[in-house]
């Protein structure tokens, strides 16, 4: 067991180190992602897992370095020299003993006791004029109802800012997890259970959400958009989607609107006002004021729409609707009359 | 054949004397009911499939390298990873563990073999049989690829109508079988098969660790094995356990999943922490600091692992109570397992570290492990763990507890243990290629996934966007994945050029303290001409060096040891040969009249009987009325074989 030099043990370990430092100070920089949690906490639920996690990572930094220091000053110092004879037998330290027992348990009690308090904290919330949202797992979308409202709507639920939002949980056929991170943290979606989650939006604008629990095939493209809106944006939205009742197809979507209300689109989807009352598919009122389709996974745009329609297997994997064989004239009929309810 | 005369009767036999007898034909290999054949045929078939996860995982980095990517398909990517899992962690890290259980623990004991010779074989031929059933839909009809975790009520027929999670249950019911009679076999070993004197404070803490492993496969895969039962059942007779359209609760495999999953991370790590417990002393050329406490301690992570499964179910809601309960137990885990960190650094302190390779391994264990049990703690606040449950964030914990913990920890064992199974030194000089390697590939590929998950990365999506955000830190983290599979050749080219050309390492090539290095390298079959008397928790330190030198663990006083074969102790490293001071001869136990128990072919029968039974219930219910006629035979067989 030849011993390598000091100086070039030293340099690796020095190199090792210089590795690590880019990494952990890539860690701090502004994150760009849209859907971090870290950092951006956006309601009064997001800011108790965000404080919770602020306080443990300050221990965990703490005790990060005071032990990894310990073991790499050990490593340093009591390497071995040449002409050694043995080194002390220590076999052990009762003191030193009870001292790494105790420490470590009273740093923790500094996590669990504010974890506790947390815990009780965002389960069951208080339902009285909060507004309510149930949501519903599918394989692979998110289905939104606003009970009181009687609204129903699918992948881009709307939050007012500034009130409280009691959300239940649940899943049509498989366990999803439903999460928007910069909203709050998850809940599963499991049949037969209903889970509650609840926040306050601080801030108006766009959050970025996914399902986190594996759901088969197309588990990656299930994904959520949800909008937070000012007061005046809230109530534009909910008289909008609750007067879609009665509201006529404009005449130059007509041939559209026949398509879709004489094919096999109605058996699964839903548009209120119109025949079409399927309960399968993602709910399509107001379609054309969603910015996004298929669960996050296009932009609305009429092109984007129409290729759905023309294969929709080649657009999401696996996802339940059937090809229904349309001409391009028909499919692009059909998306410029979805998108044309606004 | 069941007795070995040596050349001289009443003197210890010659060293060419040792090999006469020997058979090493692939025939001898598939009848060897050697502890120390079978450990070598586990490491080498959990390193095949460590290879093969390896690939698996591979696969799934180069998918996700860049956002969009079309390189496997959704169904074939959820494939890949749940096999990488499954594979990981029952087929690659589990037996690799028990490889080191098998080699080390009867000669780290003062044993001849274990206690069962021949279920030893069946444990390992069955785990075979296991391995080819759980990978058999690779090639017959779908692999599985639901989640090692399989949560129900997507495992139900209607939503996973293939084969894949038909061979997931049944392929882990058989490699339960292997498990646990291997632990029970170990269990029996250690507490009745010790030399005299070994009392239960003097045994190597891997010995004790190899218990407590045992001890908690023979609790926990019961628990896997009822739930496989219910999904089996629930898959091919229709019952509905875990259906809810037929009244079953999905949460209820949850539970049972944890209640088994969450001691499977303590079977996974102990070994690895006993490994690095015999490394770290040995080229810090002190004793363990603390055994007392390290042996407690790893027996308290063992107890708590069965109170704190429901941590992985944060988020099924299962109620503020519930929460806080399990949250409270989960940290208090972290309490024995600093305590294990902090008396591994005491061994450090004080010492004379040498910094081979088997050492750099373990010296990172502790590092990388430090970075895992931190994270660990985070998640173990409930409402904290809300926001990173199902990231990325906690993919970057479990590899940082079972790469940066458990192989590294092995990789140590292998550098450790090597010249003892082979006679022969691992190169040195790639062997640290190979350590830098990993450890750089391991950081690279892992690190990154901590920021993945702060930033909303969900785990097992096969795809993702481009304006995520997520871009950089993907392809980092697949360089990383590449970067270890260039160390993984490394090794392999280490491995095969070390076994015919390493140096010769003689009996004790790293000065150590524990009974298996008092005995030739590679050991005789019969691994102790005298079965020693012991006197302390470091024996043949204590005969190298004096009592002096040791203050001999459990007042034990006079350590001494008579090992077997003696003569030169100066090892590769140069320790004095202190001259042995008395030699305790172990009453009625002669070196000319040993036995050995008979090879046999019946438990690879029998494995074959099992196979045949378990895929039946796949395939065709005859191939399962063939497989208990093979084992009926078999039984049968080995019932009635000639003890020799």
């Amino acid at each position: 067991m030849e011993e390598a030099p000091r100086s070039k043990k030293r340099h690796l370990l020095l190199a090792f180190a210089v590795l690590l430092l880019p990494l952990a100070l890539a860690g701090c920089a502004e994150s760009t992602s849209p859907q971090a949690w870290f950092g951006r906490p956006e309601s009064d639920f997001a800011r108790i897992l965000q404080g919770l996690f602020d306080r443990i990572i300050l221990i965990a930094t703490i005790v990060f370095v005071v032990v990894e220091g310990i073991l790499f000053i050990a490593l340093f110092r009591f390497r071995r020299r040449p002409g050694q004879g043995l080194p002390s037998q220590t076999h052990g330290n009762t003191q030193l003993e009870i001292g790494w027992t105790i420490v470590p348990a009273v740093a923790l009690a500094f996590v669990a006791v504010p974890t506790v308090r947390a815990i009780f904290e965002t389960y069951h919330p208080d339902t009285t004029n909060t507004v309510k949202v149930q949501v519903i797992g599918h394989q692979w979308w998110w289905e939104f109802r606003y009970p009181d409202l009687g609204i129903v709507t699918a992948n881009e639920p709307h939050f007012p800012v500034g009130q409280k939002a009691t959300l239940t949980i649940e899943s049509a056929d498989v366990i999803h997890g439903f999460w928007i991170p910069g909203l709050g943290g998850k809940r599963d979606a499991i049949p037969t259970r209903v889970n509650e989650l609840w926040w306050t939006p601080e801030k108006t604008g766009e959050y970025y959400g996914q399902c986190t629990q594996l759901c088969a095939t197309s588990h990656a493209n299930m994904r959520i958009r949800a909008f937070v809106d000012d007061q005046n944006g809230w109530n534009a939205w909910v008289n909008a989607m609750k007067s879609a009742n009665g509201s006529q197809p404009a005449p130059d979507v007509q041939r559209g609107y026949q398509l879709f209300t004489t094919n096999a689109c109605v058996g699964c989807h839903t548009i209120q006002g119109t025949p079409a009352n399927g309960q399968v598919g993602p709910n399509l009122t107001r379609f054309g004021a969603r910015t996004t389709f298929g669960a996050g996974l296009y932009q609305n745009t009429q092109e984007n729409v129409t290729s759905w329609i023309l294969d929709p297997q080649a657009a999401k994997p696996g996802n339940k609707m059937p090809n229904l064989h349309l001409s391009e004239e028909d499919a692009s009929a059909i998306a410029a009359y979805l998108r044309s309810l606004k | 054949m069941a007795t070995i005369s040596t050349a001289i009767p009443g003197a210890m036999p010659a060293r060419e004397a040792v090999h006469v007898h020997h058979d090493y034909g692939w025939k001898s290999w598939l009848m060897t009911v050697d502890h120390k054949r079978i450990g070598i045929m586990y490491g080498v078939t959990a390193f095949g499939f460590f290879l093969v996860g390896g690939i698996e995982a591979l696969l799934v980095r180069t998918q996700l390298a860049v956002p969009n990517n079309t390189v496997v398909d959704p169904d074939t990517f959820n494939a890949l990873f749940t096999m990488h899992a499954l594979t990981m962690i029952f087929l690659a890290l589990m037996p690799l563990s028990v490889a080191f259980f098998n080699i080390a623990v009867p000669l780290m004991i003062g044993a001849r073999d274990v206690a069962f010779p021949r279920l030893n074989a069946l444990s390992y031929w069955i785990f075979v049989a296991g391995g080819v059933l759980l990978n058999l839909g690779w090639v017959s009809g779908g692999a599985p690829a639901d989640g090692w975790f399989a949560y129900a009520n997507l495992t139900s027929k209607e939503f996973s109508p293939g084969p894949g999670m038909d061979f997931y249950a049944l392929g882990l019911q058989v490699l339960g079988l292997a498990s646990m009679a291997g632990a029970l076999n170990f269990i029996v070993t250690i507490l009745n098969m010790r030399a005299p004197g070994m009392t239960l404070m003097r045994m190597p803490v891997f010995v004790w660790m190899t218990l407590v492993t045992s001890v908690l496969i023979v609790l926990a895969f019961p628990v896997i094995t009822v739930a496989l039962v219910l999904l089996t059942l629930d898959r091919v007779v229709g019952t509905g356990y875990f259906v809810p359209s037929m009244g079953g609760d999905p949460v209820l495999w949850q539970h049972l999943f944890w209640i088994f999953g969450h001691p499977e991370v303590y079977i996974l790590i102990l070994p690895a922490m006993g490994v690095i417990s015999e490394v770290l002393p040995t080229f810090s050329r002190k004793p363990l600091f603390g055994y007392h406490f390290v042996v407690y301690s790893g027996v308290a992570i063992a107890f708590l692992a069965f109170g704190v499964w429901s941590h992985h179910m944060f988020a099924t809601g299962l109620g503020p109570i519930a929460d806080s309960g399990f949250s409270l137990a989960t940290m208090l885990i972290a309490v024995p397992t600093g305590v294990k960190i902090f008396n591994w650094i005491g061994t450090l302190w004080g010492g004379q570290i040498r910094f081979t390779t088997p050492m750099l391994f373990a010296v990172a264990f502790i590092s990388m492990f430090i970075i895992g049990g931190l994270s660990g703690v985070m998640h173990a606040s409930p409402p904290a763990d809300l926001q990173q449950n199902q990231t990325y964030f906690i993919v970057a914990h479990i590899h940082y507890v079972l790469f940066g913990g458990t192989i590294l920890g092995l990789m140590a064992g292998i550098y450790y243990w090597f010249p003892k199974v082979t006679g022969r030194l691992l190169d040195e000089g790639l062997g640290k290629v190979h350590f830098w390697l990993t450890l750089i590939g391991f950081n690279l590929a892992f690190f990154p996934m901590h920021f993945l998950g702060l930033d909303g990365m969900p785990r097992r999506i096969y795809t993702y966007p481009a304006d995520m955000g997520w871009n950089t830190y993907n392809l980092v983290s697949t360089i990383g994945a590449f970067t270890i599979a260039a160390a993984t050749l490394v090794f392999l080219y280490n491995f095969f050029r070390s076994v015919r050309f390493g140096a010769v390492a003689g009996d004790d090539p790293w000065d150590a303290a524990t009974l298996e290095w008092s005995i030739p390298s590679p050991p005789p079959e019969w691994n102790f001409d005298r079965i020693p008397t012991v006197f302390s928790a470091r024996p043949l330190w204590d005969e190298k060096y004096g009592v002096e030198g040791g203050h001999g663990h459990g007042g034990g006083g006079g350590a001494l040891v008579a090992a077997g074969h003696r003569g030169e102790h100066a090892s590769a490293v140069g320790a004095p040969a202190a001259a042995a001071t008395a030699v305790a001869e172990h009453a009625g136990e002669h070196p000319e009249h040993i036995h050995l128990p008979n090879p046999s072919y019946w438990p690879m029968v029998i494995a074959f009987g099992v196979f045949c039974l378990a895929s039946g219930i796949i395939y065709a219910l005859p191939i399962s009325i063939v497989g208990l006629c093979i084992i009926f035979v078999g039984v049968n067989g080995w019932a009635f074989e000639p003890a020799g």
